[in-house]
């Protein structure tokens, strides 16, 4: 719809252009300037609209009971005491920060090593294949995927218990008990997300120059020290890239929890985003809803500026 | 000692390719692992899913799982939802994202400055936070329910306009100066030599616009509410609700073919993907 308007609206100016040509500045300003209003606007007002009358909508919302049917009515910090006492919310928040908090460190970890490994001598087509297995998951949706996973971590005829049976272990309860229902999830969360760090750590790796590496060798450095010393410090910047995509993306977890165990058993695995889905859109709970949204937003916030505050001191810049 | 730290050294770099190569290919069959054995389930009959040890190979290969799927929920209006709302999406992203990115990198005008910083923070808002709020505002334009209520709010890209501003910023300036000199316009330029460059560009805004959206859960799962109205993922979560305990095989032929366009744009478009993610980092 936009694309064609754009020409429409411009064309008229094109042939105004030549005579244009003589106050040359002043006229090409104008055009450029009518031009970028132009190509600005679905953007920004899509930006405006969607994004940030919503943030302040959520804000106000959030000092109001409401449930859509009846009219709104003022609660001023009603709903953030509700929050802060209603132990699923509670719980909630607990969980998405022990979520984030092992996913991210599982993910980065993994990542690191098999960037690391991949990085190594090898065909340059096993190189390939190695690369694409691991960022293939990336490309699945995560709510089909974790419907694949909920039989593969069945309790009694799924085939994760089924091969630990072959090594001699117990069938493993993975989402049934409260104590492994977040460990599954995590793993499974895991299991589809480490390829988004680990092709940023591959990109990272191939733009460390060569000479570096080749002079500490010469210097006497090998293997773990090397990795330690040299690539790691050099790879820092990529490393602050991944963890705070990392654990935006962590704080925002909903499509595994949900269809793997909805948020069970118990409140085991309900996280923030979880609520916010319940209580808007099952409870019709708006007022509360938003307050637990603005609430991850300054969560998330934090965390970020936290991260950035800390990596000054171990994010090296070549 | 001075003898002895070279040859062990040496042993370890011989060795050590091998047991590294073996350790990646174990980790890539975990990776793959999961999708291989619901591909193979898919193609066993129903009494065989169950079986343990699972037969990567089905030893009687059959298509009545895909049947089920197609008896169960109607896969083609489903298939068709999604594609229009990708499609769609992928497409207004790649005009607004090029159009803005060319904006941001080479047209002058007032509060650049504040309004690009108002698209980069943007990213930083995850969109569950206002999404109460998202589906408030489409509630009163009338569009929940609808495939619209999808398509329209993702149109605008802060990551697509990042990037192709990046994109832009990226090609010569003197291209721009001496069309210039030639008489053209700010359009003309825009039209006849900066766009056509951007063509690799927007392919990675609209590959990962197409990934994304294909997959999306969380919004489909509020703003539809009559199954007529499902994307994919949402019918593939209520098929397996459909049929409690029954059949595996036919939930996970669901599942594959649900995978199949994704599958298609992973090696279609590998390249930009992986490109559009290593640029930045900040996709979803």
């Amino acid at each position: 719809m936009t694309n064609t308007r754009i020409p429409d609206a411009v064309r008229p100016k094109q042939p105004a252009a030549p005579p244009a040509a003589a106050a040359r500045p002043s006229a090409r300003d104008r055009g450029a300037r009518l031009l970028a209003t132009l190509f600005l606007a679905p953007t920004i007002v899509g930006i405006v609209v969607f994004t940030v009358v919503p943030i302040v909508g959520s804000v106000v919302l959030s000092l109001f009971h409401w449930n859509v049917i009846d009219s709104p009515s003022f609660a001023g910090a009603a709903n953030y005491r509700e929050v802060f006492t209603d132990s699923t919310v509670l719980v909630s928040f607990r969980n998405t920060l022990v979520f984030m908090v092992f996913a991210v460190a599982l993910q980065l970890l993994i990542a690191l090593v098999l960037a690391l490994a991949v990085n190594g001598r090898m065909p340059v087509w096993l190189r390939s294949v190695f690369r694409s297995a691991f960022f293939f998951p990336l490309v699945l949706s995560a709510a089909s995927i974790s419907v694949v996973m909920k039989y593969l971590f069945n309790q009694d005829f799924g085939v994760v218990n089924w091969l630990l049976g072959l090594v001699g272990v117990a069938p493993v309860p993975w989402l049934t008990s409260e104590n492994a229902a977040m460990a599954t999830v995590i793993l499974v969360y895991v299991w589809q997300q480490f390829g988004f760090s680990f092709l940023l750590f591959v990109g990272g790796l191939n733009n460390i120059p060569k000479e570096i590496h080749e002079a500490a060798s010469l210097d006497g450095a090998t293997g773990l020290r090397k990795h330690l010393g040299v690539t790691l410090p050099l790879l820092s910047p990529t490393l602050l890239v991944a963890s705070v995509v990392g654990i935006i993306n962590a704080l925002q977890v909903f499509e595994q929890p949900y269809v793997l165990t909805n948020g069970g058993p118990g409140d085991a695995t309900r996280t923030a985003v979880m609520v916010i889905y319940e209580s808007a859109f099952e409870q019709l709970r708006f007022g509360e809803a938003s307050a637990v949204g603005v609430l991850l937003f300054v969560l998330i916030m934090a965390v970020t500026a936290l991260q950035f505050r800390l990596s000054r001191r171990f994010v090296h810049y070549q | 000692m001075s003898q002895a730290t070279p040859s062990l050294s040496r042993t370890r770099h011989s060795l050590a390719p091998w047991a590294r190569i073996v350790a990646l290919a174990v980790c890539a069959l975990l990776t793959l692992g999961p999708v291989l054995w619901t591909v193979s389930t898919s193609l066993r009959t129903p009494a065989e899913a169950f079986d343990l040890p699972p037969r990567i190979i089905p030893t009687d290969p059959s298509v009545e799982a895909y049947r089920g799927v197609f008896d169960q929920i109607d896969v083609w209006l489903l298939a068709l939802n999604s594609t229009l709302v990708t499609a769609l999406i992928a497409v207004g992203q790649m005009i607004t994202a090029g159009l803005a990115g060319y904006a941001f990198a080479r047209l002058e005008f007032r509060f650049k400055k504040p309004l690009f910083g108002l698209v980069l923070a943007t990213m930083m808002v995850p969109l569950q936070v206002t999404i109460v709020p998202v589906f408030l505002v489409l509630k009163s334009m009338g569009l929940t329910d609808t495939l619209l209520a999808l398509i329209i709010p993702a149109f605008p890209t802060a990551f697509g306009t990042f990037l192709m501003r990046q994109y832009f910023l990226g090609m010569p300036k003197d291209l721009g100066e001496a069309a210039m000199l030639d008489g053209c316009g700010p359009w003309r330029i825009f039209r006849s030599v900066y766009a056509p460059l951007a063509a690799p560009g927007l392919a990675i805004v609209g590959v990962l616009a197409f990934n994304y959206h294909w997959n999306e859960f969380f919004r489909p799962l509020i703003l539809e509410t009559s199954g007529q109205n499902y994307t994919l993922p949402l019918g593939l979560v209520s098929l397996q609700g459909n049929l409690g305990t029954g059949s595996i095989s036919v939930v996970l032929a669901g599942v594959v073919l649900s995978m199949i366009p994704a599958v298609a744009v992973f090696v279609v478009g590998q390249r930009p993907l992986r490109e559009g993610i290593t640029s930045a980092g900040v996709n979803r």
